[in-house]
């Protein structure tokens, strides 16, 4: 077997070294009901790379690669182009097949790596300090959660109605064991968010209150009263953020007044991957919460030769260290999706993140102006950055995505398939779009709408 | 006192010592090259990807909320990018450079196929929400996958959403606790043995569980009488590691399950030493009732540095209908489903018997698919078969270690018979102030990646070595001689080790410096 | 003023109807390194044997106990900025925090100078 180096020579020589007959003297200890007479059945038996091969193209063929059609879904996970030199950057040995760095004189590579990132990260959310990453930005939501409730020492969390639904399900799941959580079921359908109605719900027993920016629906608005609001109630701006390209366009979120700033961090660097894995973004504003963040945190310190060196520090908080008293359970972040992150963030700089959002959005104005123009079509935003809701006039969205997908265009989220059961929201469609979106395919999937509301109108 | 070499060359000292004549101009020392912060040589203008300038007259629909203020981001070229990275790069140990031996951590060979069928367009550039009818290969490949997680644990269900190993435990216990509140049985404790993996406790304690250790005897195990003195109607769930973190298998589990299960409890096994049993022995058949296991450990997916890792749980049938969405279950027609929110109603109804009983969703989308297509590459790889033969080499190496050198080093459990995948030393027979740290850190030099440290807690100054099955008897053979000889020098007392790491890039950090005053985000100098 | 000493290593004055709390240099010894000290706010209420600081070395956090009921009144804000001084002043500059007397029974129970040396000793 090609990944087994031990020869049957060395095998034996190994056992009689050690004192044992053969290798089940070294299973003795498995009991008698759990020992098998073989490999296990029903498995097949190895089998060579080009077999392998074989079977895992033919599975890949049967899905539709979202390069090769026009292609508008959004919600939480972006198509951009992610530069070549990134993936050769992570394919190296060093990066990839490490550890986490324990061992601080040889991990200088990936401890580097992680502070350069943990700045990249605080900077675009105009934060303080940022973390080395946590899985994906729906877990880091529910991490922030529970920073706030660890930070007020209160139990109750406003979430906005307009915050993803995995999110706020993840959030809800984990919050039935640990404390109380309001939400609203789904988002109002209409231009600009409730952010009144938000803060009406905010008091005295209110840890956190957590708004998507942008939100579900691509709308974007000044969240600054929303934090002076919760802070007049000693509660806590948590603000999540599920594209951060966004961010080079927008004020950031902490410049609004955002306590805890979390978000998903894929857009950059990691690609569709169909959900996974992803990169968790979390940073605080404050200095002074720094010790009640969860995850792993990358500190500057000296070598005893005096040389710069990092560490991960303020171990304290986790859970090697503190156990049953940890801030989370976290162990495995997403380090080499943090390591793809930075890289393609230093390809972009300031200049490149700059112009990369202001393509994104020059290209969804051009694709809402467009679709707005096909009859029976209406856009519901009034800000947007590269993700937008139209609302298909009298037709189901959900049943509009599958016949366009028929017919080879892939043409965005579908609030049905989102909010399963709620009738107000089945005519909305969430487009996004991207500097990979061209004009062409922004004409194909307006000519295709146009074509099936036609066709469903007859 | 150092380790024979063919070479013939020996380190000196005090070349390698910055404090030395041999000083060069720039710092690096010929292939070892210093690099700057991104900050420190990257600018605000310079960019490496090519885009149409941004025409500040255009209209724009972002209300306002336009970002005025920088950023505060560098940027660099391409080439400079690329040696950036390289360049920090070579300041890090990997498997593909050298013997990993980092005990419960697993760190095998990671295949370069996986990779490649990772990368594989059909899988990595889709989208998680596109129409099922676009991604039937995405589906096949997660129940392929859980398929051959079922068929190895002898389990009846696998969540396999969890994003890690830490995630799968809270997801098996928060299946434990839904399925006890669904039959309104709150319980209060979790029993975890005083040897877990930190995260045990901690996940308990997340769940809302008060924990409590469970003792363990002298040969290293967990206390059969003294847990089933302690079960009653107040215990959830037993956490327990099989094989455990002494490194031996836990020979009492089956009876341990049965007596969990007559106290209306659950049992917890966590996964993270699956390697040692892999294709041998089935979880299932020794009672557990949900077990996470780790791509990244037992089916060769990457660390990438500290992730990204997956966690799937697998579950018996009594905790089955309380998995989080989506998860995938085997029906009795032997077809194994995936189950997402809108088929789990009809599913319970047709397979549970009842309304759906799910606990909720723990993460976006579906989980780790990027693992799911290197973890099932691997597994077809090997086939069942080769799995076996993973875990008979992989206990076969280590206990190659523990009987190499249980005549030189403290190694408490070598009278427990057989380890497992793993080999137990402690420092008690250390002198002159010598610890574990310095024992590791002189194997930094002769360089091998350390050990872990300091874990299990219940061996003072533990030494836990895992070699794994990818490594060739010269490689295990060099460890064993390096490591000998460092535990001889450690054993007199010699000082010099105290210093080392001598030839890293880095000596010993001031981790206490860092911790007083965190500096954990680059500051421009004030000028 | 007296000064009274627990087996979890924590020191306390009296002084008339206000008490100060500290570690001693045997558990800054022990712990090494300190880097951080979390303490209780003004105004919390403590219970004789319950958790009132957290202090942290870097590879260990651990508990201090109240060694008597009773409200925190003052901080040392000093640690906050130079944790160190828990281990170059334990028992004088290194105090933790200021608490009111409960219940001056409480004390009774508690090691005076020469019986913590006994008890350091015979550990």
């Amino acid at each position: 077997m090609r990944y087994l180096p031990l020869t049957d020579t060395d095998r034996g020589d190994m056992l009689a070294k050690i004192g044992a007959d053969n290798i089940d003297d070294l299973f003795v200890d498995v009991p008698e009901v759990a020992r098998l007479d073989g490999p296990i059945r029903g498995l097949p038996m190895h089998a060579s790379e080009m077999a392998v091969e074989r079977h895992m193209k033919r599975l890949a063929g049967k899905n539709t690669v979202a390069g090769d059609v026009p292609f508008f879904l959004g919600a939480g996970a972006y198509r951009h182009h992610v530069p070549a030199s990134v993936d050769t950057v992570i394919q190296r040995g060093e990066f990839l097949t490490a550890y986490t760095p324990y061992q601080p004189e040889i991990a200088q590579g990936t401890l580097q790596m992680l502070f350069e990132f943990q700045t990249q990260v605080a900077n675009l959310y105009g934060c303080a300090v940022a973390n080395a990453s946590l899985y994906d930005g729906s877990t880091a939501c529910w991490e922030a959660v529970a920073m706030a409730t660890r930070v007020t020492k209160k139990n109750r969390a406003v979430l906005s109605g307009a915050l993803h639904p995995h999110y706020s399900e993840v959030v809800k799941t984990m919050a039935q064991f640990t404390g109380d959580v309001i939400a609203d079921s789904a988002p109002a359908i209409q231009a600009e968010p409730d952010l009144e109605g938000l803060t009406s719900r905010i008091d005295e027993e209110t840890a956190c209150v957590v708004v998507q920016y942008p939100d579900i629906l691509g709308r974007i608005s000044d969240l600054s009263a929303v934090a002076e609001a919760a802070h007049a109630k000693g509660a806590l701006l948590v603000v999540v953020n599920t594209e951060p390209v966004a961010l080079g366009a927008i004020k950031s979120p902490g410049e609004m007044g955002a306590d805890i700033v979390v978000g998903e961090g894929q857009s950059i660097g990691v690609g569709l991957q169909f959900g996974g894995p992803y990169l968790g973004l979390f940073a605080v504003r404050d200095p002074k919460h720094v010790r009640q963040m969860p995850g792993r945190l990358c500190g500057e310190t000296v070598d005893a030769e005096g040389k710069r060196g990092f560490v991960l520090t303020l171990s304290t908080r986790e859970q090697h260290i503190r156990r049953e008293k940890a801030t989370s359970n976290i162990c495995t972040n997403s380090g080499l999706c943090a390591l793809a992150f930075s890289v393609h963030m230093t390809l972009l700089g300031e200049k490149g993140m700059r112009e990369l959002a202001a393509e994104n959005h020059r290209l969804a104005c051009i694709a809402a102006d467009r679709l707005a123009k096909v009859p029976g079509v209406s856009l519901l935003n009034n800000a947007f950055f590269n993700e937008f809701t139209i609302m298909l006039d009298g037709k189901p969205a959900r049943d509009v995505v599958r016949a366009l997908a028929d017919r080879g265009v892939l043409g965005g989220v579908s609030l049905g398939r989102l909010y399963p059961g709620v009738e107000r929201l089945q005519q909305a469609l969430l487009v996004a779009v991207t500097e990979t979106t061209t004009e062409d395919d922004i004409e194909t999937l307006a000519t295709e709408l146009e074509a099936l509301i036609k066709e469903d109108a007859q | 006192m150092n380790a024979p070499n063919k070479s013939g060359w020996k380190p000196q000292m005090e070349v390698a010592d910055a404090t030395g004549e041999h000083v060069t101009t720039t710092g690096n020392r010929a292939l070892m090259l210093e690099e700057p912060l991104l900050f420190e040589i990257g600018h605000a203008e310079t960019t490496g990807v090519d885009l149409p300038e941004v025409d500040p007259n255009a209209a724009t629909r972002l209300g306002s909320l336009k970002r005025e203020e920088p950023i505060g981001l560098v940027g660099l070229t391409e080439p400079e990018t690329v040696r950036h990275y390289t360049r920090l790069s070579r300041q890090n140990y990997g498997i593909d450079l050298g013997f990993f031996p980092l005990g419960s951590c697993t760190m095998k060979h990671n295949p370069r196929l996986n990779e490649k069928m990772a990368r594989l367009p059909g899988f990595a550039d889709v989208h998680p929400l596109q129409p099922v009818s676009t991604i039937q290969g995405a589906l096949e490949v997660m129940n392929e996958l859980a398929h051959w997680l079922i068929d190895l644990t002898g389990m009846h269900s696998v969540a396999m959403s969890p994003k890690a190993g830490a995630h799968g435990e809270l997801c098996g216990i928060l299946s434990i606790r839904a399925a006890l509140e669904a039959r309104g049985d709150a319980r209060e404790v979790v029993l975890v043995p005083e040897s877990a993996h930190g995260t045990n406790p901690a996940t308990a304690a997340f769940a809302n569980y008060r924990v409590e250790n469970i003792p363990a005897t002298p040969q290293g195990r967990v206390d059969l009488e003294a847990l089933k003195a302690r079960l009653g109607p107040d215990v959830a769930a037993v956490m327990i590691t099989n094989p455990n973190t002494c490194g031996l298998f836990e020979p009492d589990l089956r009876e341990i399950s049965d007596a969990v299960h007559a106290a209306g409890g659950f049992v917890y096994c966590d996964g993270a030493n699956f390697n040692a049993i892999v294709g041998k022995v089935r979880p299932g058949d020794l009672g557990v009732d949900a077990m996470h296991i780790n791509l990244h450990k037992t089916f060769s997916t990457p660390h990438g540095g500290g992730g990204p890792g997956s966690g799937p749980v697998v579950l018996s049938e009594a905790l089955a209908p309380f998995a989080p969405l989506p998860y995938t279950a085997r029906t009795a027609d032997g077809v194994v489903h995936l189950i997402e929110e809108e088929q789990a109603d009809e599913f319970a109804r047709e397979h549970f018997g009842g309304e759906l009983s799910s606990f909720g969703r723990m993460t976006a989308f579906h989980g780790q698919m990027g693992m799911f297509t290197r973890a099932l590459t691997y597994m077809l790889s090997h086939g069942a078969d080769g799995l076996k033969q993973v875990a008979e080499d992989a206990v076969l190496n280590a206990n190659y270690i523990l009987r190499s050198l249980e005549d030189v080093l403290h190694a408490p459990f070598a009278d427990s018979g057989p380890c497992m995948h793993e080999a137990l030393f402690g420092d008690k027979d250390f002198g002159g102030g010598l610890t574990t740290l310095d024992l590791a850190k002189g194997m930094i030099d002769e360089g091998f990646h350390p050990m872990t440290v300091y874990f299990p807690l219940v061996v003072h100054g533990a030494m836990l070595v895992e070699p794994t099955e990818t490594e060739s008897k010269a490689s295990i053979d060099q460890f064993i001689t390096a490591f000998r000889s460092l535990a001889e020098r450690a054993i007199a007392g010699d000082e010099s080790l105290k210093q080392a790491p001598y030839f890293a890039p880095r000596r010993r950090l001031d981790e206490t410096a860092a911790a007083r005053k965190p500096k954990l985000k680059w500051e421009p100098q004030e000028v | 003023m007296p000064r009274y000493f627990t087996d979890e290593h924590e020191w306390i004055d009296v002084e008339g109807e206000s008490a100060t709390v500290g570690i001693t240099d045997y558990a800054q010894e022990q712990l090494g390194d300190i880097v951080f000290v979390e303490l209780p706010s003004v105004g919390t209420m403590l219970d004789k044997g319950g958790d009132a600081a957290v202090v942290e070395s870097v590879k260990a956090a651990s508990d201090v106990y109240a060694p008597i009921s009773g409200e925190v009144t003052e901080g040392n804000d000093a640690l906050e900025e130079e944790p160190a001084l828990v281990n170059s002043s334990p028992e004088e500059e290194g105090w933790f925090f200021r608490m009111t007397i409960g219940d001056k029974a409480e004390l009774e129970g508690l090691m005076d100078d020469k019986g913590y040396k006994a008890f350091v000793d015979n550990l």
